[in-house]
Protein backbone atom coordinates (compact mmCIF):
# COMPACT_ATOMS: atom_id res chain seq x y z
CA UNK A 1 0.00 0.00 0.00
CA UNK A 2 2.60 2.65 0.89
CA UNK A 3 4.79 1.55 -2.23
CA UNK A 4 1.71 2.23 -4.34
CA UNK A 5 1.31 5.66 -3.09
CA UNK A 6 5.08 6.81 -3.15
CA UNK A 7 4.86 5.13 -6.63
CA UNK A 8 1.64 7.03 -7.56
CA UNK A 9 3.33 10.05 -6.09
CA UNK A 10 6.47 10.10 -8.48
CA UNK A 11 4.56 9.34 -11.49
CA UNK A 12 2.47 12.25 -10.59
CA UNK A 13 5.50 14.62 -10.20
CA UNK A 14 7.15 12.79 -13.35
CA UNK A 15 4.74 14.26 -15.59
CA UNK A 16 5.38 17.40 -16.26
CA UNK A 17 8.79 16.91 -17.93
CA UNK A 18 7.59 13.77 -19.53
CA UNK A 19 8.07 14.14 -23.61
CA UNK A 20 11.00 17.54 -23.10
CA UNK A 21 14.58 16.48 -24.15
CA UNK A 22 16.24 16.91 -21.03
CA UNK A 23 19.89 15.83 -22.18
CA UNK A 24 21.40 14.67 -25.73
CA UNK A 25 23.72 11.03 -25.92
CA UNK A 26 27.11 12.85 -26.81
CA UNK A 27 29.20 9.54 -26.86
CA UNK A 28 27.91 6.12 -27.80
CA UNK A 29 30.63 3.09 -27.87
CA UNK A 30 29.63 0.05 -28.53
CA UNK A 31 25.87 -0.86 -27.98
CA UNK A 32 23.62 1.55 -25.89
CA UNK A 33 20.12 1.61 -25.93
CA UNK A 34 17.40 4.10 -24.25
CA UNK A 35 14.67 2.44 -22.99
CA UNK A 36 11.67 4.51 -23.51
CA UNK A 37 7.55 3.77 -22.46
CA UNK A 38 8.27 -0.15 -23.37
CA UNK A 39 10.17 0.66 -26.50
CA UNK A 40 14.14 -0.09 -26.88
CA UNK A 41 15.47 2.80 -28.94
CA UNK A 42 19.11 2.06 -30.31
CA UNK A 43 21.00 5.33 -28.67
CA UNK A 44 23.82 7.28 -30.87
CA UNK A 45 25.44 10.35 -30.65
CA UNK A 46 22.98 12.74 -31.03
CA UNK A 47 20.02 10.57 -29.68
CA UNK A 48 17.99 13.06 -27.40
CA UNK A 49 16.95 11.81 -23.50
CA UNK A 50 14.02 12.40 -21.76
CA UNK A 51 12.67 11.88 -17.99
CA UNK A 52 11.99 8.85 -17.21
CA UNK A 53 14.47 6.89 -19.86
CA UNK A 54 16.48 4.02 -18.75
CA UNK A 55 20.29 4.05 -20.55
CA UNK A 56 20.63 0.19 -20.92
CA UNK A 57 24.58 -0.60 -22.40
CA UNK A 58 25.92 -4.26 -23.19
CA UNK A 59 29.35 -5.96 -22.11
CA UNK A 60 31.10 -3.63 -24.42
CA UNK A 61 28.59 -0.60 -23.95
CA UNK A 62 29.42 3.05 -22.65
CA UNK A 63 27.70 6.04 -23.41
CA UNK A 64 27.80 10.05 -22.09
CA UNK A 65 24.93 12.42 -22.03
CA UNK A 66 25.36 16.19 -21.81
CA UNK A 67 21.95 17.43 -19.88
CA UNK A 68 20.82 20.73 -20.34
CA UNK A 69 22.52 22.13 -16.96
CA UNK A 70 25.89 21.20 -18.24
CA UNK A 71 25.63 17.92 -15.93
CA UNK A 72 27.64 15.38 -17.69
CA UNK A 73 26.58 11.37 -16.61
CA UNK A 74 28.37 8.35 -18.31
CA UNK A 75 27.06 5.29 -18.06
CA UNK A 76 29.48 2.29 -18.04
CA UNK A 77 29.67 -1.24 -19.60
CA UNK A 78 26.60 -3.86 -18.59
CA UNK A 79 24.68 -1.04 -16.87
CA UNK A 80 21.25 0.47 -16.18
CA UNK A 81 20.89 4.11 -15.41
CA UNK A 82 17.28 5.43 -15.11
CA UNK A 83 16.79 9.38 -15.65
CA UNK A 84 13.63 9.57 -12.93
CA UNK A 85 13.81 13.31 -12.54
CA UNK A 86 15.02 16.02 -14.35
CA UNK A 87 13.71 19.93 -14.20
CA UNK A 88 16.18 22.44 -14.47
CA UNK A 89 15.28 26.72 -15.04
CA UNK A 90 17.64 28.31 -17.08
CA UNK A 91 17.46 31.75 -15.81
CA UNK A 92 17.48 31.02 -11.99
CA UNK A 93 19.44 27.68 -12.82
CA UNK A 94 17.58 25.89 -9.63
CA UNK A 95 16.36 22.68 -10.51
CA UNK A 96 16.75 18.66 -9.64
CA UNK A 97 18.18 15.36 -11.36
CA UNK A 98 17.47 12.27 -9.66
CA UNK A 99 18.74 9.27 -11.47
CA UNK A 100 18.82 5.12 -10.40
CA UNK A 101 21.33 3.37 -11.45
CA UNK A 102 20.58 -0.11 -10.85
CA UNK A 103 23.78 -1.99 -12.07
CA UNK A 104 26.92 -1.39 -13.50
CA UNK A 105 29.22 1.56 -13.60
CA UNK A 106 28.40 5.30 -13.94
CA UNK A 107 30.87 8.50 -13.73
CA UNK A 108 29.82 12.26 -13.82
CA UNK A 109 30.49 15.97 -13.52
CA UNK A 110 27.81 17.85 -12.12
CA UNK A 111 26.51 21.20 -13.46
CA UNK A 112 24.75 24.38 -13.20
CA UNK A 113 22.06 23.02 -10.57
CA UNK A 114 24.15 21.58 -7.95
CA UNK A 115 26.53 24.93 -8.27
CA UNK A 116 23.65 26.85 -7.52
CA UNK A 117 22.03 24.26 -5.10
CA UNK A 118 24.35 21.18 -3.38
CA UNK A 119 22.67 18.04 -3.86
CA UNK A 120 19.97 18.65 -6.06
CA UNK A 121 21.28 15.95 -8.01
CA UNK A 122 20.88 12.59 -6.47
CA UNK A 123 21.91 8.96 -7.82
CA UNK A 124 20.11 6.16 -6.35
CA UNK A 125 21.40 2.65 -6.13
CA UNK A 126 19.01 -0.67 -5.07
CA UNK A 127 20.72 -0.33 -1.23
CA UNK A 128 21.85 3.53 -1.05
CA UNK A 129 21.32 7.38 -2.45
CA UNK A 130 24.05 9.74 -3.02
CA UNK A 131 23.64 13.18 -2.71
CA UNK A 132 25.75 15.64 -5.25
CA UNK A 133 28.01 18.39 -3.86
CA UNK A 134 29.98 18.64 -6.27
CA UNK A 135 32.03 17.82 -9.59
CA UNK A 136 33.68 14.19 -10.53
CA UNK A 137 32.42 10.82 -9.00
CA UNK A 138 31.84 7.65 -9.78
CA UNK A 139 29.98 4.79 -8.65
CA UNK A 140 29.81 0.94 -9.06
CA UNK A 141 27.02 -1.29 -8.06
CA UNK A 142 27.38 -5.21 -8.01
CA UNK A 143 24.67 -7.61 -7.33
CA UNK A 144 23.69 -9.13 -4.16
CA UNK A 145 25.96 -12.00 -3.07
CA UNK A 146 23.94 -14.59 -5.02
CA UNK A 147 23.88 -16.77 -1.26
CA UNK A 148 21.77 -13.83 -0.09
CA UNK A 149 19.18 -14.32 -2.34
CA UNK A 150 15.50 -15.25 -0.85
CA UNK B 1 6.52 18.51 0.60
CA UNK B 2 9.86 18.01 -0.53
CA UNK B 3 10.38 16.96 3.37
CA UNK B 4 7.01 14.60 3.22
CA UNK B 5 8.67 13.08 -0.24
CA UNK B 6 12.27 12.73 1.40
CA UNK B 7 10.72 11.03 4.27
CA UNK B 8 8.64 8.32 2.51
CA UNK B 9 12.08 7.81 0.48
CA UNK B 10 13.39 7.12 3.61
CA UNK B 11 10.88 4.87 4.44
CA UNK B 12 10.52 2.72 1.63
CA UNK B 13 14.94 2.57 1.55
CA UNK B 14 14.17 1.12 4.94
CA UNK B 15 11.54 -1.60 4.36
CA UNK B 16 13.64 -2.10 1.42
CA UNK B 17 16.93 -2.90 3.25
CA UNK B 18 15.43 -5.25 6.06
CA UNK B 19 13.47 -7.77 3.61
CA UNK B 20 15.82 -7.48 0.41
CA UNK B 21 19.30 -8.40 -0.06
CA UNK B 22 21.77 -5.31 -0.09
CA UNK B 23 23.01 -4.71 -3.24
CA UNK B 24 27.06 -3.67 -2.66
CA UNK B 25 27.86 -0.26 -4.23
CA UNK B 26 31.09 2.19 -4.02
CA UNK B 27 30.76 5.81 -4.49
CA UNK B 28 34.11 7.98 -5.14
CA UNK B 29 35.12 11.42 -5.59
CA UNK B 30 37.91 11.71 -8.20
CA UNK B 31 39.72 15.35 -8.63
CA UNK B 32 38.25 17.14 -11.90
CA UNK B 33 40.55 17.97 -14.88
CA UNK B 34 40.96 21.74 -12.90
CA UNK B 35 42.22 19.76 -9.19
CA UNK B 36 38.77 20.62 -7.90
CA UNK B 37 37.81 18.26 -5.25
CA UNK B 38 34.17 18.05 -5.11
CA UNK B 39 32.18 15.89 -1.98
CA UNK B 40 29.11 13.68 -2.51
CA UNK B 41 26.90 12.41 0.74
CA UNK B 42 26.30 8.86 0.57
CA UNK B 43 23.19 7.59 2.56
CA UNK B 44 22.38 3.91 3.75
CA UNK B 45 19.60 2.64 6.15
CA UNK B 46 19.98 5.75 7.57
CA UNK B 47 23.70 6.44 8.20
CA UNK B 48 25.06 8.86 6.53
CA UNK B 49 28.64 9.77 5.10
CA UNK B 50 30.45 12.30 2.89
CA UNK B 51 32.96 11.81 1.07
CA UNK B 52 35.79 14.91 0.30
CA UNK B 53 39.02 13.58 -0.30
CA UNK B 54 40.71 13.06 -3.87
CA UNK B 55 39.70 9.13 -4.27
CA UNK B 56 37.96 9.10 -1.36
CA UNK B 57 35.62 6.07 -1.34
CA UNK B 58 32.59 4.69 0.76
CA UNK B 59 31.96 1.03 -0.16
CA UNK B 60 28.59 -0.57 0.99
CA UNK B 61 29.17 -4.32 2.53
CA UNK B 62 26.96 -7.21 1.43
CA UNK B 63 25.99 -6.98 5.06
CA UNK B 64 24.91 -3.51 5.08
CA UNK B 65 28.01 -1.91 6.68
CA UNK B 66 29.44 1.20 4.98
CA UNK B 67 33.39 1.14 4.67
CA UNK B 68 35.69 4.08 4.06
CA UNK B 69 38.27 4.00 1.91
CA UNK B 70 40.73 5.27 -0.74
CA UNK B 71 41.30 4.05 -4.45
CA UNK B 72 44.63 4.10 -6.01
CA UNK B 73 44.48 5.86 -9.97
CA UNK B 74 45.40 2.53 -11.28
CA UNK B 75 42.12 1.06 -9.79
CA UNK B 76 39.83 3.95 -11.10
CA UNK B 77 41.66 3.09 -14.18
CA UNK B 78 41.22 -0.36 -14.21
CA UNK B 79 37.41 -0.30 -12.75
CA UNK B 80 35.78 2.70 -14.58
CA UNK B 81 38.16 3.58 -17.43
CA UNK B 82 35.79 2.85 -20.30
CA UNK B 83 32.87 4.49 -18.10
CA UNK B 84 35.70 7.67 -17.56
CA UNK B 85 36.68 7.84 -21.53
CA UNK B 86 32.65 8.17 -22.42
CA UNK B 87 32.50 11.40 -20.66
CA UNK B 88 31.18 14.36 -22.79
CA UNK B 89 33.73 16.84 -23.43
CA UNK B 90 33.29 19.82 -21.10
CA UNK B 91 30.82 23.06 -22.41
CA UNK B 92 33.33 25.54 -24.03
CA UNK B 93 32.14 29.09 -24.21
CA UNK B 94 33.92 31.57 -26.22
CA UNK B 95 33.15 35.48 -26.30
CA UNK B 96 33.78 37.60 -29.66
CA UNK B 97 33.83 41.33 -30.07
CA UNK B 98 32.49 43.41 -33.15
CA UNK B 99 32.95 46.96 -34.15
CA UNK B 100 31.03 49.56 -33.44
CA UNK B 101 27.40 49.49 -34.84
CA UNK B 102 28.80 46.75 -37.14
CA UNK B 103 28.39 42.96 -37.84
CA UNK B 104 32.25 42.78 -38.77
CA UNK B 105 34.34 41.28 -36.06
CA UNK B 106 37.48 42.89 -34.59
CA UNK B 107 40.38 42.28 -35.75
CA UNK B 108 41.63 40.39 -32.46
CA UNK B 109 38.24 38.66 -32.29
CA UNK B 110 39.11 37.66 -36.14
CA UNK B 111 42.09 35.85 -34.94
CA UNK B 112 40.39 34.09 -31.76
CA UNK B 113 37.90 32.55 -34.08
CA UNK B 114 39.82 30.08 -34.67
CA UNK B 115 40.26 28.79 -31.50
CA UNK B 116 36.21 28.37 -31.70
CA UNK B 117 36.50 26.24 -34.74
CA UNK B 118 39.12 24.54 -33.20
CA UNK B 119 36.82 23.80 -30.52
CA UNK B 120 34.24 22.69 -32.41
CA UNK B 121 36.04 20.13 -34.93
CA UNK B 122 36.62 17.99 -32.00
CA UNK B 123 33.12 17.46 -31.34
CA UNK B 124 31.62 14.62 -32.95
CA UNK B 125 28.00 16.49 -33.11
CA UNK B 126 28.53 19.37 -31.76
CA UNK B 127 24.99 21.76 -29.95
CA UNK B 128 26.26 25.88 -30.40
CA UNK B 129 23.87 28.62 -29.02
CA UNK B 130 25.18 31.87 -30.21
CA UNK B 131 24.22 34.98 -28.01
CA UNK B 132 24.30 38.80 -29.28
CA UNK B 133 24.65 41.89 -27.44
CA UNK B 134 25.25 45.36 -28.23
CA UNK B 135 26.70 48.74 -26.78
CA UNK B 136 23.56 51.10 -25.59
CA UNK B 137 24.55 53.58 -28.65
CA UNK B 138 21.43 53.74 -30.32
CA UNK B 139 17.73 52.90 -29.55
CA UNK B 140 16.76 49.44 -27.73
CA UNK B 141 14.86 48.14 -31.31
CA UNK B 142 18.07 49.15 -33.33
CA UNK B 143 20.27 47.22 -30.78
CA UNK B 144 18.03 44.19 -30.80
CA UNK B 145 18.32 44.10 -34.86
CA UNK B 146 22.27 44.54 -34.14
CA UNK B 147 22.36 41.99 -31.94
CA UNK B 148 20.57 39.29 -33.71
CA UNK B 149 22.53 40.56 -37.08
CA UNK B 150 25.52 39.54 -35.16
CA UNK B 151 24.36 36.31 -34.28
CA UNK B 152 23.30 35.41 -37.35
CA UNK B 153 26.50 36.40 -39.09
CA UNK B 154 28.42 34.45 -36.66
CA UNK B 155 25.94 31.30 -37.05
CA UNK B 156 26.52 32.06 -40.99
CA UNK B 157 30.70 31.79 -40.55
CA UNK B 158 29.70 28.70 -38.36
CA UNK B 159 28.01 26.97 -41.47
CA UNK B 160 30.53 28.21 -43.58
CA UNK B 161 32.76 26.35 -41.63
CA UNK B 162 30.99 23.35 -41.93
CA UNK B 163 28.87 23.37 -39.37
CA UNK B 164 25.29 21.59 -39.67
CA UNK B 165 22.88 24.93 -39.74
CA UNK B 166 20.60 22.74 -37.67
CA UNK B 167 23.24 22.58 -34.69
CA UNK B 168 23.15 25.78 -34.29
CA UNK B 169 20.54 28.61 -32.60
CA UNK B 170 21.43 32.16 -32.84
CA UNK B 171 19.39 34.64 -30.61
CA UNK B 172 19.76 38.25 -29.64
CA UNK B 173 19.82 40.19 -26.83
CA UNK B 174 20.17 44.49 -27.76
CA UNK B 175 21.47 45.64 -24.74
CA UNK B 176 19.47 44.08 -21.97
CA UNK B 177 22.27 41.90 -21.00
CA UNK B 178 25.64 44.04 -20.65
CA UNK B 179 28.83 42.32 -20.10
CA UNK B 180 30.51 45.90 -18.84
CA UNK B 181 27.26 47.89 -17.19
CA UNK B 182 27.07 51.59 -18.63
CA UNK B 183 24.30 54.32 -18.71
CA UNK B 184 22.39 54.41 -21.50
CA UNK B 185 24.16 55.90 -25.28
CA UNK B 186 27.55 54.80 -23.86
CA UNK B 187 30.38 53.72 -26.28
CA UNK B 188 31.54 50.54 -24.63
CA UNK B 189 33.67 48.13 -26.67
CA UNK B 190 33.09 45.08 -24.32
CA UNK B 191 29.52 45.29 -25.05
CA UNK B 192 29.44 44.41 -28.65
CA UNK B 193 29.89 41.08 -28.72
CA UNK B 194 28.58 37.50 -29.21
CA UNK B 195 28.82 34.57 -26.77
CA UNK B 196 29.10 31.58 -28.24
CA UNK B 197 28.36 27.75 -26.20
CA UNK B 198 29.87 24.72 -27.58
CA UNK B 199 28.08 21.21 -25.88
Amino acid sequence: MRMTLIAALLAAMALPALGADVGIVKVANGSVALEREGARIPAAVGTPVQVSDVVVTGADGAAGITFSDNSLVSVGPDSRFAIDRYAFDTTTYAGEFQGTLSKGRLAAVSGKMVKQSPESMKIRTPSAIMGVRGTEFVVQVDEPAATARP
Amino acid sequence: MARLIAALFAAALAAGCASQPVSPALFAVLPAPDGHIGAIAVEHGGERRVIDTAYGFQQLQPDGSLKPGHLTEVEVRTRFGSTLEALPAPPASFTLYFLEGSDELTASSKEDLEHVFAEIRHRPLPDIVVIGHTDTIGAVQYNDRLSLARAGRMRDMLIERGVPADRIQARGRGERELLVPTEDQVREPRNRRVEINVR
